[in-house]
C-alpha cells in the first residue's frame, strides 16, 4: 500500500514532471534545454553555502526552503558566468556551459566534503541533492516543490503567445516589437525554478534529462505546440512519479535515475510510433 | 505630400571589424522597389538594420517621417525562409495568426476575430486549404506563401521582405507577385531584397542598388542600368559582371 507520505511525494514529484515538460518544450524549442545542466550543476555550491550558513545560524539544516534559495542564487551565478563568457562571441556556447558546469560542480563538491564535517550539517542529506532522493522528502518539502513547479505552469501557459512566437521565429517577434528580452528572462527564470524545484527529488546531475527527455518526445508525435506541451506535461507527470515510486520501493536506486529511465522508455516508444507514422 | 515610407540617413553597420554597410543615404518613393546587389552586399543587413534587429555604428532611418518605435504598427517584415526552423510544431495558421499578436491580449487564447484575420491572410495567397497542416509538410513553396501571408496580416502600410522570389515555384512566384501588385494598387509600399535580374524591369517602380554602399537608387528607367550593375556586381573581388547578371 502507499501510505499518505509517500502518495504526496508522488504528487509532488507528478506536478515536477508537468512542470519540467512544460517548461523544457519552450526551452528546448528556443535552444537552452543544455542551459537546465548547467543551472543543476551551478546549484550545488549554493545548496551547500545554505545550509552551512543555516547550521552555522543554529537552524534546522534539513528546512529546504533555504537549500532552494542556495541553489536558486548560485544557479543564476552560473548563468551570468555563461553569458560573461559568452559576451565576447570568442567562447561558443558549448564550451561556456562545459566550462561553467564543471566549476560549478567541482567547487560545490569540496564545499560538500567539508560541510559534511560539520557536525549540524552531516545530517542534512545534502548528497541526496546529486542523484536525487524521493523518498526522504518530507510531506512539506514535496508541497514545496510541487507549487513551485506548478506556479511555473501557471505562467508558462499564460504567456503561450508570446513565448510560441519567439521561439519559433525571435527576428520576426523583435520586429513586430514584442518585449524579445525580457521574454527570454521570463523563460530562463522558468527553467531556473523547474530545475530548483526538482534538485532535491531528481538530482542536479539528472535534471537536465527531466526538462528534456519528456519534451523531446513529445515533439517526435506532435504537430502544434498545445499537443506537444500537453504530451510532455503527461511524459513528464509519468516519469516523474513512476521514477519516484521505484526508488521508494527499492531505497537503493536514486530517484533520478528511476525517473530518467522511466523517461527514456517513454522517449523510445514515441520513437518508435513516430518511425512507424513516416513509414 | 506624405512623408516617404523610408527616409535613411548616413547609415553604417559592422560585423565585427568589417563594414557590411557604409553611409548609405537613401529615400525610398512609395510603391515597389527591388533592392538588388551580389552576396554580401549587405542588402539584408539594409533591412534588419532599419528594423533595429541588428545593432548600427552611425545613422538613423525613419518610416513615414517617425522613428522606429512609433512607426511600428504600420511595417510589416518577412525574414528569409530557411532563417527559422521549418519542423517547429505549428500549422500554417499558428504561423500566420503570430502577426496578430500585437493587437490583442497576450494571455490565453488568441480571439476568434484575429484568428479570422489569419485565415483570411492565408486565402488571399492561396493556401486557405492548407491552414491546418504542419508547416513542415508543405513544399518551399508553400512556405515562402505562409510568410508572406504572415506578413500580410500584419496589415501594415510598409512591406519590408527579404527574398521572398528564393528559390520558389512557379505558381508560388505568380501568386507573390500578384499579391505585391494588389499591394501597391492599395497604396501600400514594398521594399524587396531581390536576386533576380530578369524581373525587375517587368514588375518593379524603383531599385537601389548596393555594393555595401549605394551603388545606384531611382526608377527602374533611371538607376536600373547596366553601368550601375556592373560597378556592383563587379566591385566585389572574384565576381564578375556577366556571371552575376545572368
Amino acid at each position: 500500500m502507499i501510505g499518505h507520505n509517500t502518495l504526496v511525494v508522488l504528487l509532488g514529484c507528478a506536478a515536477l514532471g508537468v512542470a519540467a515538460g512544460v517548461v523544457g518544450s519552450f526551452a528546448l524549442l528556443r535552444g537552452r534545454a543544455l542551459l537546465a545542466d548547467a543551472i543543476g550543476h551551478a546549484a550545488l555550491p549554493g545548496v551547500v553555502l545554505a545550509a552551512m550558513i543555516v547550521s552555522l545560524l543554529g537552524g534546522e539544516s534539513r528546512a529546504l526552503a533555504p537549500l532552494l534559495l542556495g541553489a536558486a542564487l548560485t544557479g543564476v551565478l552560473g548563468l551570468l558566468a555563461l553569458r560573461r563568457l559568452t559576451a565576447s562571441g570568442r567562447i561558443r556556447p558549448d564550451a561556456a556551459i562545459a566550462v561553467v558546469l564543471s566549476s560549478f560542480y567541482a567547487l560545490g563538491t569540496v564545499g560538500l566534503s567539508i560541510a559534511q564535517t560539520l557536525p549540524g550539517v552531516a545530517q542534512a542529506g545534502l548528497s541526496s541533492f546529486i542523484l536525487g532522493q524521493a523518498a526522504t522528502l518530507t510531506e512539506s518539502d514535496a508541497i514545496l516543490a510541487g507549487a513551485l513547479a506548478l506556479g511555473c505552469v501557471a505562467v508558462a501557459v499564460a504567456l503561450f503567445q508570446p513565448l510560441r512566437a519567439l521561439c519559433f521565429d525571435e527576428a520576426f517577434a523583435r520586429a513586430q516589437g514584442l518585449p524579445v528580452r525580457a521574454l527570454d528572462l521570463t523563460l530562463l527564470g522558468l527553467l531556473l525554478a523547474v530545475c530548483v524545484a526538482g534538485l532535491p527529488a531528481v538530482g542536479l546531475v539528472l535534471v537536465v534529462a527531466l526538462l528534456v527527455v519528456p519534451a523531446a518526445a513529445a515533439r517526435l508525435l506532435a504537430a502544434r505546440l498545445p499537443g506537444m506541451l500537453a504530451l510532455a506535461a503527461v511524459f513528464g507527470a509519468v516519469a516523474g512519479a513512476g521514477g519516484a515510486l521505484v526508488s521508494t520501493r527499492f531505497a537503493s536506486i536514486p530517484t533520478g535515475a528511476a525517473v530518467v529511465l522511466g523517461g527514456l522508455v517513454l522517449f523510445a516508444g514515441a520513437l518508435g510510433v513516430s518511425r512507424l507514422r513516416r513509414a | 505630400m506624405s512623408a516617404p515610407p523610408v527616409e535613411i540617413q548616413g547609415l553604417t553597420v559592422r560585423y565585427g571589424e568589417r563594414a557590411a554597410l557604409t553611409g548609405v543615404s537613401w529615400t525610398a518613393a512609395p510603391g515597389l522597389t527591388a533592392i538588388l546587389g551580389p552576396n554580401g552586399a549587405g542588402k539584408s543587413t539594409l533591412l534588419k538594420a532599419a528594423l533595429g534587429l541588428i545593432p548600427t555604428a552611425e545613422g538613423q532611418v525613419r518610416f513615414f517621417g517617425l522613428p522606429l518605435e512609433q512607426a511600428r504598427p504600420r511595417l510589416a517584415y518577412l525574414p528569409q525562409r530557411a532563417s527559422v526552423d521549418w519542423d517547429f510544431p505549428a500549422s500554417a495558421l499558428d504561423v500566420v495568426a503570430m502577426a496578430r499578436l500585437p493587437r490583442t491580449r497576450w494571455f490565453g487564447r488568441l480571439p476568434r476575430a484575429e484568428r479570422e484575420a489569419a485565415r483570411d491572410a492565408l486565402g488571399a495567397v492561396g493556401m486557405a486549404d492548407f491552414a491546418d497542416r504542419q508547416i513542415g509538410r508543405l513544399s518551399g513553396g508553400q512556405q515562402q506563401r505562409v510568410f508572406l501571408a504572415r506578413a500580410l496580416a500584419q496589415e501594415a502600410d510598409l512591406f519590408l521582405m527579404d527574398e521572398p522570389l528564393a528559390a520558389v515555384d512557379v505558381v508560388t512566384e505568380q501568386t507573390i507577385l500578384a499579391v505585391l501588385h494588389g499591394l501597391v494598387r492599395a497604396g501600400k509600399s514594398v521594399l524587396m531584397v531581390h536576386h533576380d535580374l530578369s524581373l525587375v524591369q517587368a514588375h518593379f517602380d524603383q531599385v537601389l542598388i548596393l555594393a555595401g554602399r549605394v551603388v545606384a537608387a531611382g526608377t527602374v528607367e533611371e538607376a536600373f542600368t547596366e553601368p550601375a550593375i556592373a560597378r556592383a556586381f563587379g566591385g566585389l573581388p572574384g565576381r564578375a559582371p556577366t556571371e552575376a547578371a545572368a
